[in-house]
């Protein structure tokens, strides 16, 4: 083999096939979930404010309508300020129930005023008042009614639906990150779901220690890093002892599990706390610059992990050890020492899970996240990391996360029960890691004759 | 066996090849690393299915689709790894997956009684009772041997048989299998070193490139370098390679050296510019010595120096720092991460010198890996190739890169060349010498006693972890006189 034709490995498709099938299944919720949406988005508010602006004399009454909580609700402030910004005076916004809307009708019929029309959208524009303003205002009978041209978009591609399913995910992605280094190790962290819990009471408690619903943001940030530092610790603990004394990290991690679900019940005395400030909530469900910071987290925890994979000295002792412990070792590789780093960083992973669970339900109890740890293993192994060590790569745990995210989410959409939900979904992990054996021994018809 | 015909993604390894095998005889089957052997032998174990070609047992066409069908008719394959079940006795391990049961429950005493006439049989002497992990190679090897029996088998495939074996139990492995021939049974003998094979076998098969080359069944006159013309397909001059040694200073001196009974009291100097060999039975401490000296075992009590001072012999990390480096005798366990590519082996314990701004050079890691590619002239597909696709001399180059990259000056080979074709080790022995020369100091084990006189300039003989005797530099060593020291006089 001349020199030449030696060249840095190629990406192929297959490697990353989970994330073609990742695809596929957003591609099939997106077809299943098909409606005629009423419009939003600015496009929808320009619409409007055409509408208001142009079409109906500016002499008369608008009523700008939307429904309390709802993206009508959003649209109809926009065009409202909107308007009155472009100097319209006669606009009324009425943003709030059925009821709120009757009364301002009323209130309008009683001033004698004469309505233009009604701008709406959404939930809003479904109100039975709405019909029958011809039949209830005789006076309005003539007035218009105008909504946003609707469109044939998805359930499932809607905003709200896809952060919804970033927050469902994001507990389980990021700890996700901290078990792919432990599983490329060829060990395994079964304690992960409890330090979620462990960590959730931990920041907690110190935010209600320091003020409860008053604490201040600096209160809750030390609560946070109090609940991943001792996660961290405890990870370090559990990593120290597998590879100090060669115990099976299986057995370790599993007493670590009932020791800090015990600890998490021990710490609160078995209640829940809700006593947190609204910074406590800010982590999870914040924004910064508009982008929802969990979507923020993500991007940067999973770009970091990915680049000291594949990129550092680190990241590949740690291919190294899975790959071969002793080899490794023969080699020069500091073995106990990554081992230990590696379950660090899955309690590290775990605790900032925990903070994040909390911050999204705005409470932290010792009984939460359980079963976690299967579900990260799963989005792991789904992401086509080989329990067997050696091989594996971060962004595929983030592609394994999403898909089991994006089957629970579809389904939620479809209306599908959660028994038959959860039948699917473990059908699904053990299809997907079939589908991954089946490409490493190189196409499905190999795999099924055994060789 | 009839134009057996199997390919592989993108290589075809077997191209037609034939073979016949008649009762009661030795079939000695040799051939380069990828020449086929192992293919075709899978094929007769039922692992692999032929692309085409056929397969007859005493005229009767028969499709060995499974090993079970295999087994069934009463072949038997023992592979160069041994496939013993490491917590189970020997007994255990004989009847394993054919137990013999009376009344449903298994049958204790009738397996003894036969497992002990079948290892009186083989002339052996083995503790039934003993977990087969607790056994030396050479009696797992014969437990392997014996479960073939057991089943009744007519035909044996023996894969490399004396790889591990040290020279006495070479011999006795040779007197079972010519007992076996009189018992009728038919034996394909697969091994490297065709001393054995031309003392073996009644015929000899040769293949290369997944053909078969010679078939040649007057085994009178054949000469091994007649066997290596076939297989190589050009003739080979030498087979140790001359060399003029220019040895320096003292660079390594260890005095003391101790660990448990494996390891007793050894002394010895190594110099710039030497090869010093270390010969001795499989188990008399040699490699115990050298794991000793790379860090991998912690010593009792002993001193080493390097260059006149005293280090501290800690953990491989610090010996490699020190350029001390161990290539081990097992290459596919402690020598390699198989599943990973060889440029990432050979990047392994040099990393650090790839770093730029926290970050992994990967060009430059690959552009040194070229380098070696060329000067040790690694036969790989391609830097992602995984090491363990590679052959048994290219993975052994891919092991001596990655230390050489590290500036390894002290070098200690653990039978460098176990499971490597002819081709191969002369290139590895060119590759020693080259090293010598350059001033490095080598240190080589190897249980091939040709090979420690051939290559060494000095040899020191280990006994139940001691240092039995040295031949000086000079001193012209015979096989018979290392061999007497190497075995225990008082025997």
């Amino acid at each position: 083999m001349s020199m030449k034709s030696l060249s840095f490995p190629k990406i192929r498709l297959g490697d990353y096939g989970m994330a073609v099938a990742l695809v596929a299944l957003c591609a099939l919720f997106s077809v299943l979930t098909l409606k005629r949406q009423s419009g939003e988005g600015p496009q929808a508010v320009s619409e409007m404010v055409d509408v208001v602006m142009h079409q109906i004399p500016s002499t008369l009454t608008i009523f700008i309508v939307g429904a309390a909580n709802t993206g009508s609700a959003e649209l109809a402030e926009s065009v409202y300020s909107k308007v009155r910004a472009n100097g319209l005076v006669n606009a009324r916004m009425v943003v709030g129930s059925p009821r709120d809307l009757r009364l301002a009708l009323d209130a309008l019929a009683t001033e004698g005023g004469q309505l233009g029309g009604v701008v709406t959208s959404g939930d809003a524009a479904k109100w039975l008042v709405l019909d029958q303003i011809g039949v209830n205002y005789p006076a309005f009978a003539d007035s218009r009614i105008a909504t946003p041209s609707e469109r044939l978009w998805p359930d499932f591609l809607k905003a709200s639906n896809l952060l919804a399913i970033v927050e469902r995910i994001v507990v389980i992605a990021i700890i996700a990150i901290g078990m792919t280094l432990v599983i490329i190790t060829a060990g395994i962290d079964l304690s992960v779901g409890s330090l979620i819990a462990l960590s959730a009471v931990i920041s907690a408690s110190v935010v209600k220690l320091l003020g409860g619903p008053d604490a201040s943001g600096w209160a809750v940030a030390l609560g946070f890093f109090a609940g991943i530092v001792s996660c961290g610790l405890i990870g370090l603990m559990a990593g120290g002892i597998v590879s100090r004394f060669k115990v099976a990290a299986f057995i370790v991690t599993l007493g670590i599990m009932m020791m800090a679900r015990g600890l998490a019940f021990m710490t609160t005395g078995g209640f829940s706390i809700d006593q947190v400030p609204d910074s406590f909530v800010w982590l999870a469900q914040g924004r910064l610059a508009g982008v929802p910071n969990t979507v923020i987290l993500l991007v940067l925890i999973y770009g970091f992990a990915h680049v000291f994979m594949t990129h550092t000295r680190y990241g590949r002792y740690i291919y190294a050890v899975g790959g071969n412990a002793e080899a490794a070792r023969l080699t020069g590789v500091p073995v106990r020492a990554v081992i230990a780093f590696v379950y660090a960083v899955s309690g590290l992973a775990a605790g900032l899970g925990g903070c994040l669970q909390a911050s999204l339900v705005r409470a932290a109890a010792p009984n939460m996240a359980n079963m976690y740890e299967l579900y990260v293993i799963a989005a792991v192994v789904v992401g086509g990391t080989s329990l067997s060590g050696g091989s594996g790569r971060v962004l595929g745990t983030l592609i394994g996360a999403f898909i089991i995210a994006v089957i629970q989410n579809g389904m939620n959409l479809l209306g599908i029960q959660s028994y038959t939900q959860m039948f699917t979904l473990g059908g699904v992990i053990v299809l997907a890691v079939l589908l991954d054996k089946a490409r490493q021994s190189g196409g499905i018809r190999q795999f099924l004759s055994g060789s | 066996m009839k134009n057996i015909v199997k390919s592989f993604p993108g290589v075809k390894a077997l191209k037609g090849v034939s073979l016949v095998l008649r009762e009661g005889e030795v079939l000695g089957l040799i051939g380069e690393n990828g020449a086929g052997k192992s293919t075709l032998i899978k094929v007769l174990g039922g692992a692999h299915l032929p692309d085409s070609g056929e397969v007859s047992i005493e005229g009767r066409t028969v499709s060995l689709r499974s090993p079970a069908i295999s087994q069934s008719e009463r072949i038997a394959i023992i592979h160069q790894a041994i496939s013993l079940a490491p917590n189970l006795t020997a007994r255990e391990n004989l009847y394993l997956g054919k137990e013999e049961t009376r009344r449903g429950f298994l049958d204790h005493r009738g397996e003894e009684t036969r497992a002990r006439e079948l290892f009186e049989r083989l002339g052996m002497d083995i503790d039934l009772k003993a977990r087969c992990r607790e056994l030396t190679v050479a009696e797992q090897q014969t437990v392997e041997i014996a479960r073939a029996l057991a089943s009744d088998a007519r035909i044996i495939v023996m894969d490399e048989p004396t790889a591990a074996l040290s020279q006495q139990e070479v011999d006795k492995l040779i007197a079972i299998i010519g007992d076996l021939r009189k018992q009728g049974i038919a034996i394909i003998y697969i091994s490297h070193r065709l001393e054995e094979v031309l003392a073996l076998a009644d015929r000899i098969t040769v293949l290369r490139d997944g053909e078969t080359v010679a078939e040649e069944s007057e085994m009178a006159g054949l000469s091994k370098d007649q066997l290596i013309e076939w297989m190589v397909g050009r003739p080979l001059n030498e087979e140790f390679p001359k060399r003029d040694s220019a040895i320096g200073p003292v660079r390594l001196k260890v005095e003391g050296l101790s660990r448990g009974q494996a390891v007793q009291d050894v002394s010895f100097e190594l110099r710039a510019g030497e090869v010093l060999g270390i010969a001795g039975l499989v188990g008399s401490g040699r490699t115990e010595t050298a794991r000793l000296l790379f860090g991998a075992d912690k010593a009792d009590s002993g001193r080493v120096f390097l260059d006149g001072k005293a280090i501290e012999m800690g953990r491989p990390r610090e010996a490699i720092e020190r350029g001390i480096c161990l290539l081990t005798e097992d290459r596919k366990d402690q020598g390699l991460i198989l599943i990973h590519s060889a440029r990432e082996n050979f990047g392994l314990p040099n990393l650090k010198a790839f770093v730029r701004n926290f970050f992994v050079d990967q060009g430059q890691e690959q552009t040194a890996f070229e380098a070696y590619v060329g000067s040790l002239n690694i036969k790989v597909s391609g830097p992602s190739q995984r090491a363990g696709n590679l052959s048994g001399g290219n993975q052994q180059k891919v092991v001596l890169a990655k230390w050489l990259q590290r500036n390894a000056d002290i070098l200690i080979f653990d039978e460098p060349t176990r499971g490597i074709d002819v081709g191969a080790k002369y290139e590895i022995y060119l590759l020693i010498n080259q090293l010598v020369a350059e001033g490095k100091s080598v240190l080589l084990i190897s249980s091939e006693l040709p090979e420690v006189i051939g290559m060494s300039d000095r040899i020191i003989v280990m006994r139940s972890g001691r240092i039995q005797g040295e031949v000086e530099r000079g001193q012209s060593a015979t096989q018979e006189q290392l061999l007497g020291m190497a075995l225990d006089s008082e025997e």
